[in-house]
This record gives structure tokens, sequence and C-alpha cells, in this order.
């Protein structure tokens, strides 16, 4: 009679470890695919800037510096290897871009511009896209995260091998830093 | 209630729907073969098998399966949504294929087909069997009313209708409230021509059991004539509380609820009604396409019958979370 109730014991304690274990797989898989889905909309945005310079590069003469920056930002960006980097990387040309798209509405002749219009719409997409796939990615990471850190998932885990991944996290400072606000009035 | 909750109760409701239409045509078949038929629970009777109910048992069945599997299709007809190209020139048409994607990649859902209804007042509706085959449809006056912010709210909204599978019950309500409507008119027409031949000739047995078959038979009639309001009123029930949940899963999909409550007031303040959604799909809107003075009210019959709850009641909740949102 013992014996029986220590196997069935012990094939309970088998069964919940195999939920457990897919448990994980399936999370894991579901997070290399968000962060795939990120990936995608990053790469369109690669593609997407030497398009929108060579619209503008004729008309925006005065601005080459701005421009500079949005394609330096671009190829630092296509070089970054993962989740960390490309999120620094990545947050610096949104920053960029942002300043450029800035630049842009400042010129009547561009704004105007179906071809203009058209490219920022793609842009401003891109951008959301990207936002959105990220908030997505990093909703599901926790997850996968928390799954393996909490007890008892935290054996299975260990043993098999699962590692933490990294949240895809705006880590430029520029993007952080809270503008000072200086009310004292002095010229 | 958590979202693998929400999809079951979807899901169950779906199929108690479907059982309560075929229940219903079951017992519209049963009466049939009684009174006209002489159908009965012993020899003495006219016919020994009940042609009628089966009749109506299969086609009701093969209805609920078609409201399943098409009833998207018949909703999207009935409103004349005309597909967008995924590659479109019309900027307009571009942009809320953008805003259909973000939201797509927000919620972790395949895009769905994506449907403009040719009517100037803003209004839009989701609809399909799960979220593999679902469609969006939003009306030009929408596409022309809204910015992008407020655009990507109402897509949001739409696309929580589908992650739920809200759109699988309330689809199957559409397409089967719609099949009630048309046989109950047809009915209706029969018991004119009809006549209760069976009262007739059990008149001669005593008053006592012509007087119980007048009651079943008057019973029955009434049932046909009251089952299509009854359908309506429970499509509508079905539909209101949903909307608060769409729209708070919008405003954490979008993390904007001010857009969507933006969105909600420029559609309030355009009163005048989507003619082209009929009465039949009024539930699957964002908002009343009606334009009923019903829906703005609280109360015992404006639940009854009121398909969308206040519209300033749900512009004040997402306002709410705006609030909180920019104070947390």
């Amino acid at each position: 009679m013992i014996m029986f109730i220590f196997l069935g014991a012990i094939a309970l304690v088998v069964l919940w470890a195999i939920a457990k274990y897919n448990g994980l797989i399936s999370l894991r898989n579901q997070t290399e695919n968000g962060w795939k889905q990120i990936d995608v909309q990053l790469k369109r945005r690669h593609d997407l800037i030497p398009n929108l310079v060579n619209t503008v590069k004729g008309i925006m003469t005065f601005e080459q510096e701005t421009l500079e920056k949005v394609v330096a930002a671009r190829s630092a960006a296509m070089g970054a290897k993962g989740v960390a980097e490309s999120a620094a990387k990545e947050g610096a040309l949104t920053d960029a871009l942002s300043k450029f798209m800035v630049v842009v509405e400042q010129y009547p002749q561009l704004r105007s511009s179906e071809n203009v219009k058209q490219l920022q719409e793609e842009l401003t997409s891109t951008e959301n896209k990207i936002s959105f796939a990220r908030q997505f990615y990093n909703d599901i990471a926790t997850k996968f995260n928390t799954a393996q850190q909490v007890f008892p998932g935290n054996l299975i885990a260990n043993n098999f091998g699962f590692k933490p991944v990294e949240l895809f996290e705006i880590t430029d400072a520029a993007e952080r830093a809270v503008p000072v606000v200086d009310l004292s009035l002095k010229k | 209630m958590n979202l693998y909750d929400q999809q079951q109760a979807n899901r169950r409701n779906t199929l108690v729907v479907m059982a309560a239409f075929v229940a219903f045509f079951a017992f519209l078949g049963l009466g049939f073969d009684y009174f006209y038929f002489g159908f009965g629970p012993s020899a003495e009777y006219g016919i020994r098998f009940p042609i009628a109910t089966l009749a109506t048992i299969t086609i009701s069945s093969l209805m609920a399966w078609w409201g399943l599997q098409g009833g998207d299709r018949a909703v999207l007809s009935s409103t004349q949504a005309i597909p967008v190209a995924r590659e479109s020139n019309d900027p307009n048409h571009q942009k809320l294929m953008n805003v259909v994607e973000e939201m797509a990649i927000a919620s972790g859902l395949p895009i769905p087909k994506v449907y403009i209804v040719p009517d100037s007042d803003p209004n839009a509706f989701a609809t399909g069997r799960d979220p593999e085959h679902a469609s969006i449809a939003v009306t030009e006056g929408l596409l022309s009313t809204l910015n992008r912010e407020e655009l990507q709210g109402v897509v949001a909204h739409e696309m929580s209708h589908v992650r739920n599978f809200d759109i699988r019950l309330l689809t199957v309500i559409a397409a089967l409230v719609g099949a009630i409507v048309l046989l109950s008119d047809f009915g209706s027409r029969m018991m004119r021509w009809g006549g209760g031949g069976r009262s007739r000739s059990r008149s001669s047995k005593g008053s006592g059991a012509g007087a119980l078959t007048l009651v079943i038979f008057v019973l029955w009639v009434v049932s046909i004539i009251i089952a299509p309001i009854l359908a309506q009123i429970l499509a509508m029930a079905v539909s209101r509380n949903r909307e608060y949940l769409a729209d708070a899963s919008a405003a954490e999909m979008t993390r904007n609820p001010l857009g969507l409550a933006s969105a909600l007031q420029k559609i309030e303040n355009v009163v005048s009604p989507t003619k082209s959604i009929k009465r039949g799909t009024a539930h699957l809107c964002i908002a009343d396409p009606l334009g009923r003075k019903i829906d703005l009210k609280e109360g015992f019959w404006a639940d009854l019958f009121a398909t969308h709850p206040p519209m300033q009641k749900r512009i004040a909740a997402l306002k709410q979370m705006g609030y909180q949102r920019s104070h947390s």
C-alpha cells in the first residue's frame, strides 16, 4: 500500500515536471518570436532611412549635420549584436530620427510634398510598430523570466539550463533624461 | 476574469446560442407535426414519424453551422463593405492598413482582413470566428473624421474584440437572429393558410382535451411571434458589457486611453445614424449605428434594449484611466 502511494507521488512529480518544462519551452519560443517581430520592424526602419535621406537631401542643404547623424546612427544600429546593445543603438537612432523629423517640419517645401508625407507616414508607422513589438516582447520576456525564477519552477529551469532573457529597454541617456526646467527667470 | 477565461466563456456561449437556436427550431417543428400532421405519442394519431421536427432540426443545425463559418461574410456583405488592398495608393487607406498592422503587433495576433464601409457616419466593427479568420471594418466617415491616434484607439478596441473571441459569439448571434426574424415572418404566413387541422379533428373527443390543445396551440403561436423580439434582446444584452471591457483592453494595448476617448467623443458628436448598418448587426459596432436615444440612458429599459452603454460613461472611464496613467 505504502509502495503504491510512494509510486503515485513520484508519478505526480514527474507529470508536474513535464508540464512545467513544456510551459517553459513554449514561453521561450514565444519570447524568441517576439524578438523576431522587433527585428523585422527594425530592419524595415533601416531600409526606410536611405529612401528618406535621398528624398530630402536636395532641399535640406543647411541641415547636413542632422542628416549625417541619422545615417551614422543607422549604421551603428545595423552593426549591433544582442538585445541590450541593439536596444541602446536603436534608441539612439530613434532619437536622431525624431530630431530629423522636427527639422523636416520647418521646410514648407518638404512638408507639402506628397512623397515626403508618405515617407513620414511610413516612418511613424514603423516607429509605432517597433514600440508595440517592444511592448509585446518585454511582456512575454518578463513572464518567461518570472516563470524561471519563482519556486518551484526554478528547480526545472536550473536543471534544464533555461536562462533569463534581456529586456529590450531604452538605455539611451537622451531618451531617459528629464528636461531641466529653470524657473528662476534670470537672463 | 483573465483573457483565457473570456475566450473560453465566449466559445461556450457560442455553443449555447447555437444549441438554443436548434432547440427552438425543434420546438417549432414538433408543434407543426402535432397540429398539422397529427403526430402524437400513440398509434391512433395521424403520422408515426415526426417529419417536420427532423426537417427543422436538420435545417437549423445547418444554419447554425453556416452562421459560424460564413456569418462574417454575411455581415460584411450586408453592410456593403469593400476590402482594402494591402498596398494602397490612397494615403488614408495606407494609414488604416498601417494602424491595423500596428495593433496586430501590439496584441500579438495575425493581421486581420480590413474593409471599408461606404458610409459617411463614423463607426467600426469586427467580425469572424477566431483571430485567424477575423475582419475589421471601418466606415469612410471614421477615416475622414479621426486623426491617427484616435483611429489607433478604435482599431485597438476592435482588435480586443477579436482577441477575446467576442467576434465569434456576436457574429453567430447576428447570423442566427437574422435567420429567426426571417423564419418567424415565414411562419406566421404559413399559419394563415394552415389553420390548425388538428384542433378541429379532436374537438369531437370532448371539450377538455380540445381546450388543452387550444392552449398549447396558442402558446406555440405566441412563441413564434415573440421569438424574434427575444432574440434581439439577447443580442443587445450580450454586447453591452463587452464594450467597457474592449475599451479597457484597447487602452492597455495602445497605452493611450485618451486617444480612444477623443475618438468616442467625435463619434458621439455626429448624431446621424449609420444607414448602411442594419438592425441585425448593430451589436457588433463600436457605437450604436441606429442613433437611438435609449443608449444615452441607464436603468431597466435601457438595460433591456440598448446595445451599447452610454457613451459619456465610456468616455469618463477612459479619461479616468488616462488620468491615472499621467499620475503614476
